[in-house]
Formats: structure tokens, C-alpha cells, sequence
């Protein structure tokens, strides 16, 4: 199937404003195994016909590594370009794949001037699951499987979203289990505050490491993320153990895709 | 009337003292700079009820919740009989509430030993966590030396007012029975008074309730002004602490305002560059933090509250795996080096420099860069500290002020600035996802 991906400016030209914009992020856009996350999505908003476009060309960092980096030059200067650029198109409502983008064009824009109803992707497709527009198939994709869910920090103690990700993997006909450390006691994957862009420090322990154990613990057919960053660290963690043939990491987006048939 | 007298004497530099320490501490807290926190007063009541008062974020580890909860409630049901020590101290008299309250005093006396039974029992069970058991969390390096003896210097104090409550009570029991044949009926004495002391002429049990009324009260003047020097002064700080929280989302970070300024000017075309600065501007505050007083009074007042409990390092994904950074010593140090500055600038004035700062002397970078910023310390927190807010401010100075960045993140922050991605991606190619399989 392809996909049906407006950018923002075709629309423009068209004389049409779309219901959402679809930030993308710099994961989402260049990341060869966060693009398959991306690519899931719009799957799901092409196939429920929802009236969305992207920046493209035009979207940029928002900022957030910069700011949890301590440089707040270069994040403002991300988010009153960008603000610019979405106020030129007066765009309303914006949902992402990424909680990290979430969390800063949610909690960090508006004192910059940017006011936007911000929703994480999961929340999106619970919406469009409970309107009825999106219905899964009863395909047993997921019969017998034993589903974990590995909170992203900046979706769950950053935001309060803890539920939303949760009812979606329980919609599927698999078996959600919790690590012990879960939703407010989650254990990071080790990525954020811009640990992902750089080595760790000192320890006797990579984070990722630690908290891959603790999922493989439950002896689980999938890993699910809500989180580009997340992702990798996980996937990186399964890998370490060898446990790629067995255990897969995937995204919210991806499940529910799979299980949609599309 | 000499006892009344010293008494007396005892209660004005008992409190005297601790009003002076209290002050002190009042204004180390006020060298921080300014942030509001006096919006939404119902939510922050509500949330000062739920956190400090009801104790909510303790019971998601419900073993030391609970003996947590014995210690409270005695401490806080005991202030009644106070009073009654108090005015009986001053006055002379002896258990003025008794005629009074008849047999509700009875009742009252009776829950304060039950609950200071239990208080004893939860002392040496934490007596035996810390020093016995060895819990991980209350044993790390940065409890070595003052802070693990600070602890157990509380616990026994407490040991010492319990015994105290329970000799005094004891032995006026035994001598109330031969005076009266009657028995003052309170739940733990009525027992323990006449299996301890029973036999004894009156002149020692008079004595017997004197050391335990006079070795009370002074133990609670004791222990009142030991709390400023100690990390125990969380039972009065955990309340202001909880209603001046953050009650913002946690994944938001302040915004700079000092920056958003320079910023609007950089991309302002109209904005002369070279402009004299405005007449009795204020002088530009440093970005982020080097010492305690670039802080907020919040993060100051966070650093007080701090019982070391350790909960906040315990989850730290940081400390689990080795590394340095620990949150509780972060707010340790922020704690140490404020009585530091607020001990200078009382000995040498305000203006008075020491060389050193919270950054380099205390906290070092390695640990502020182990950070993921991931707010487990934040959410365990039993009275709503926030060591993050602090980890954020100090990485600000080193990336503004001083361009102290590790260098894969000097990479990562170029690429933003370059090409709007944090790896060298073209902006152009942000929709190729689009079109490829």
C-alpha cells in the first residue's frame, strides 16, 4: 500500500488546512528503524482518512536534546523558528510519535509563544479506535503473545500518560505484562536528557542493559516502546543478550498496524 | 517556685534559640533567586494535605510507611501533653488537665503511650535497618561519617523521650495506687509503672517521675535545637516544601527568560546590535548555576528538607548502574555548601568571596552529566524535592558560561544549530521516508 503523506505547503497551495499536523521528529524522519514507526502511523491516519499533513522540508529539531543539554540558546532558537513556522500555517493540534518532541512542543512552547493542542501518537489511535474509525482484525497476530510495555520516561512521569498505550496493547489478543518497575516507578532506557547523543559515563552498567534484563525476566514475545529513543536502547539491550531471534522490539503504532492488517 | 523558675528559663532560650537557628536558616533559604510559587493556593493546600500531612508518596513502600506513620503520630498526639507539661512547669501544678478533661484525659494519656510504644518499637527497627540490616540506600558513601551518625543520634534521642514519657507516667502510677488505691487507668503504665517500680519507697519514685518529667522535657528542647543542624528538620520543612511544589508537568524544564530576550533580539531585523544597555538595567544574571545563590529559594528550600532517605538514588538509572551521580547528594551538597555561604556572609558581609562554589567543590561534572533527566528522584520523593532542577541549572552554566560540553554532545548540538537535526542530516531530506520501501 502507498502512502498517502501531504506536506503542509501542498496543502496551503491547495487552499486546504488540515485537522492535525503530524510532527515527525528527527528520529521518525532519519532514523532507518524509527521511520518504520513513522511509516506505521501514517498507515493508520491514511487508512481512517485522517485529514493530516507534515512539515516536511520544513520541520526542524524542536529543540529538546539542546535544552535537556543545558544549551537553552540553541533550543530557543529551534522553537521560535519552528513556532514561526507553525503559526504560518496556524496549525492547531499536532500529534507525534515521539514523546520527547511531545513533551517539549506540549510543556516548553507555549511561554515561547507556541500554543498547540499536543497529543502523543497513542493517544491518537486509542481516539480513533474508540470513535470506531480504526477496528482490528480478530487475525490471532498476537494470539499467546506476551506483550511488555517499557514506559518512556517523557511520556509517562514527564506527562502523566501511563493508560493510553496500555489500553491499546490490551486491545490486541496478546497478554500484557508489567515489569516491576512500571508506569510512575519505570526505570529509563537510558536515552534521555541527551544520553543518547553521547557515551555514558563511568559505571558497571549500561541502563539499557539493566533494563532489557528486567523485561527478558518476563520472558515476553514483544517489547513494546511508545519512544524512537526508547527503540534503540531496547533493541540494542535484546541484541546484547542474543534474544533477537525471540524477543522483538516494536512500537504502539506497529502493533496496532499489524493488527489492523494494514 | 525554683523549679518554676528554671523551667521557665529553660522554655524562653529553649525557644529563643531555635527561633534564632530557625532565622538563620530562613535566610540562607532567601539567598536563592526568585521563582513564583504562590499561584493556585487550593492545589497547593491540597497537595501539602495529601503529601506532608497524609504522608501519601511514602506508602509506595509500605514497610517503612508504616513504622514511619508510628513515629508521627506519636510525635504529633505527644505535643498535647506538652502543654500540659509546659503549664505544669510554669505553674507548678501537677497534670492540670487531669480535673479538667476527667475521663477523656484518660483516654488522651493512654493513646499517647500506646502510640509512643509503638514509636520505640519502629525507633529501634529503623535503629536495626540502618546499623544491622545495612540497608543499600542508607549505607551508600555519601551517608559515611556526620550524616550516619546524624541519623542515629535522632533515633536515639527518640529512644531517650519515650523512656522518659514511660519512667514519669511509671512511677506516678505506682505512687498514685499507695496514695489513692487508685490506678490513673492509662493503657501502658497502668502495667508497666507497677512491673518496674513496684516496691520502691516514695521518695524514689518521686525522684523516678522528676527524671522522667524533667529528662523529657529537656530531651524535647534538646532535640528542637538539634533539628537546624540536622537533616531531621523535615518534620517542620516538609509542609512548606509540598505546598510551594512544582505543580507544573514534570517533563517541563523552565524556561530562561534572560535567553528568550537575547533571542528575540538575534532574530528581531530591526534591533540595533550594537545599543547601549538601558539606563539602570538590572546586570545580567548568569545563565544557570555555579553556586547555591544562582539557585531558586525553592531548590534551597528542597536542600533543608531533605531527610536522606535515599528513595530519590535508589531509583536513580544513573546510580543503579555505577555511576557517580546521586541524587540525595546532590541535595546534600546544595544543603552543606548553602550553611557555607550563609556562615561567610555572616562572619565577612555579603560581598565576601571564598573561592569556592556548589560546581567543582561539591558536585563534580561527571556526575551532573550521568543525569538522563528521566524524574524517577522527583516522582519517589516523599516531599516533593526536586534534584533535577538542580542537575538542569548547573548543566546550563557549564554549556553557557563556560562551553563545557562533553564532546559528543558539541557534535550533536552543532547539527541542530547547522542543519536542524541532532546528526548530520540534510533538512531536505526529511520527507525521503515518504517515498522509500
Amino acid at each position: 500500500m502507498s502512502l498517502t503523506v501531504p506536506t503542509m505547503a501542498e496543502m496551503m497551495a491547495k487552499g486546504e488546512s488540515p485537522e492535525i499536523l503530524f510532527w515527525v521528529g528527527c528520529s521518525g524522519s532519519f532514523d532507518d528503524r524509527a521511520k518504520k514507526i513513522t511509516k506505521a502511523l501514517v498507515k493508520i491516519l491514511n487508512n481512517c482518512n485522517v485529514n493530516f499533513a507534515v512539515l516536511g522540508a520544513e520541520e526542524s529539531c524542536t529543540g529538546d536534546p539542546a535544552k535537556r543539554a543545558g544549551n537553552e540558546f540553541t533550543f530557543q532558537m529551534q522553537a521560535m523558528m519552528n513556532i514561526q513556522v507553525l503559526d504560518g500555517y496556524e496549525v492547531k493540534k499536532i500529534v507525534t510519535a515521539c514523546p520527547h518532541c511531545f513533551n517539549t512542543l506540549k510543556n516548553e512552547y507555549p511561554e515561547l509563544g507556541g500554543n498547540y493542542e499536543v497529543i502523543h501518537h497513542t493517544q491518537l489511535i486509542q481516539e480513533l479506535i474508540n470513535q470506531g474509525k480504526l477496528t482490528l482484525k480478530d487475525g490471532g497476530t498476537f494470539k499467546g503473545k506476551k506483550i511488555t510495555f517499557h514506559d518512556p520516561c517523557y511520556l509517562g512521569r514527564a506527562n502523566d500518560v501511563y493508560e493510553a498505550p496500555r489500553e491499546l496493547i490490551e486491545k490486541l489478543d496478546g497478554e500484557l505484562v508489567e515489569m516491576k518497575r512500571c508506569k510512575t516507578n519505570g526505570l529509563c532506557c537510558g536515552a534521555g536528557g541527551a544520553q543518547m547523543f553521547k557515551e555514558a559515563e563511568k559505571g558497571n552498567k549500561e541502563i539499557n542493559i539493566e533494563r532489557t534484563e528486567e523485561a527478558l525476566e518476563l520472558k515476553p514475545n514483544i517489547i513494546a516502546t511508545g519512544c524512537p529513543f526508547c527503540n534503540t536502547m531496547m533493541t540494542d539491550g535484546v541484541k546484547n543478550f542474543n534474544k533477537e531471534e525471540e524477543v522483538q522490539v516494536l512500537d504502539i503504532a506497529e502493533l496496532i498496524a499489524t493488527a489492523a492488517d494494514l | 517556685m525554683i523549679s518554676a523558675i528554671f523551667f521557665s528559663v529553660l522554655l524562653v532560650l529553649g525557644f529563643g534559640f531555635f527561633t534564632w537557628n530557625v532565622l538563620k536558616v530562613r535566610n540562607n533559604i532567601r539567598l536563592g533567586r526568585d521563582v513564583q510559587r504562590n499561584d493556585k493556593k487550593a492545589e497547593r493546600m491540597k497537595t501539602m494535605l495529601l503529601v506532608a500531612f497524609g504522608q501519601r508518596k511514602m506508602f509506595t513502600r509500605i514497610v517503612p510507611a508504616l513504622l514511619h506513620l508510628m513515629i508521627y503520630a506519636a510525635f504529633m498526639i505527644t505535643q498535647i501533653e506538652l502543654i500540659e507539661i509546659v503549664v505544669d512547669g510554669i505553674s507548678g501544678s501537677h497534670r492540670v488537665f487531669k480535673d479538667a478533661l476527667g475521663g477523656f484525659y484518660t483516654f488522651l494519656i493512654s493513646f499517647i503511650e500506646v502510640l509512643s510504644l509503638l514509636a520505640l518499637v519502629a525507633t529501634i527497627i529503623f535503629l536495626w535497618r540502618r546499623n544491622l540490616l545495612k540497608l543499600p540506600r542508607l549505607n551508600m558513601s555519601e551517608m559515611k561519617g556526620w550524616p550516619k551518625m546524624d541519623a542515629n543520634m535522632i533515633l536515639f534521642m527518640e529512644i531517650i523521650l519515650v523512656s522518659c514519657i514511660f519512667t514519669m507516667n511509671g512511677a506516678d502510677e505506682v505512687m498514685h495506687l499507695a496514695k489513692t488505691g487508685e490506678s490513673y487507668g492509662f493503657a501502658v503504665t497502668s502495667t508497666l509503672g507497677p512491673l518496674l517500680f513496684d516496691g520502691m519507697g516514695m521518695e524514689t519514685l518521686h525522684t523516678l517521675e522528676r527524671i522522667g518529667w524533667w529528662g523529657h522535657i529537656i530531651m524535647v528542647f534538646a532535640f528542637m535545637n538539634y533539628l537546624p543542624y540536622s537533616k531531621h528538620f523535615h518534620i517542620f520543612l516538609a509542609f512548606p516544601n509540598t505546598y510551594y511544589s512544582n505543580l507544573e508537568k514534570k517533563g517541563k524544564f523552565t524556561n530562561m527568560e534572560a535567553v528568550t530576550k537575547e533571542v528575540k533580539l538575534m532574530m528581531d531585523p530591526s534591533a540595533d546590535p550594537f545599543a547601549a544597555p538601558v539606563e539602570g538595567a538590572d546586570e545580567p544574571q548568569r545563565f544557570g548555576a555555579k553556586d547555591v545563590t544562582d539557585l531558586t529559594w525553592k531548590n534551597l528550600m528542597d536542600s533543608y528538607t531533605c531527610t536522606e532517605c535515599g528513595r530519590c538514588t535508589s531509583v536513580c538509572p544513573a546510580n543503579i548502574t555505577g555511576k557517580l551521580l546521586s541524587p540525595r547528594k546532590i541535595m546534600m551538597d546544595t544543603r552543606d555548601r548553602l550553611e557555607e555561604v550563609g556562615n561567610n556572609i555572616r562572619k565577612h558581609g555579603k560581598d565576601h568571596v571564598d573561592g569556592k562554589s556548589l560546581l567543582g567543590d561539591y558536585i563534580t561534572e561527571e556526575e551532573i552529566w550521568a543525569c538522563t533527566s528521566c524524574n524517577a528522584c522527583v516522582q519517589e520523593c516523599p516531599v516533593n524535592i526536586d534534584p533535577l532542577g538542580i542537575i538542569v541549572d548547573l548543566r546550563r552554566f557549564l554549556v553557557m558560561e563556560e562551553s563545557k560540553v562533553p564532546t559528543e554532545l558539541t557534535g550533536m548540538l552543532t547539527n541542530i544549530e547547522n542543519n536542524g537535526a541532532p546528526w548530520q542530516f540534510s533538512q531536505a531530506d526529511r520527507l525521503n521516508w515518504a517515498n522509500e520501501d
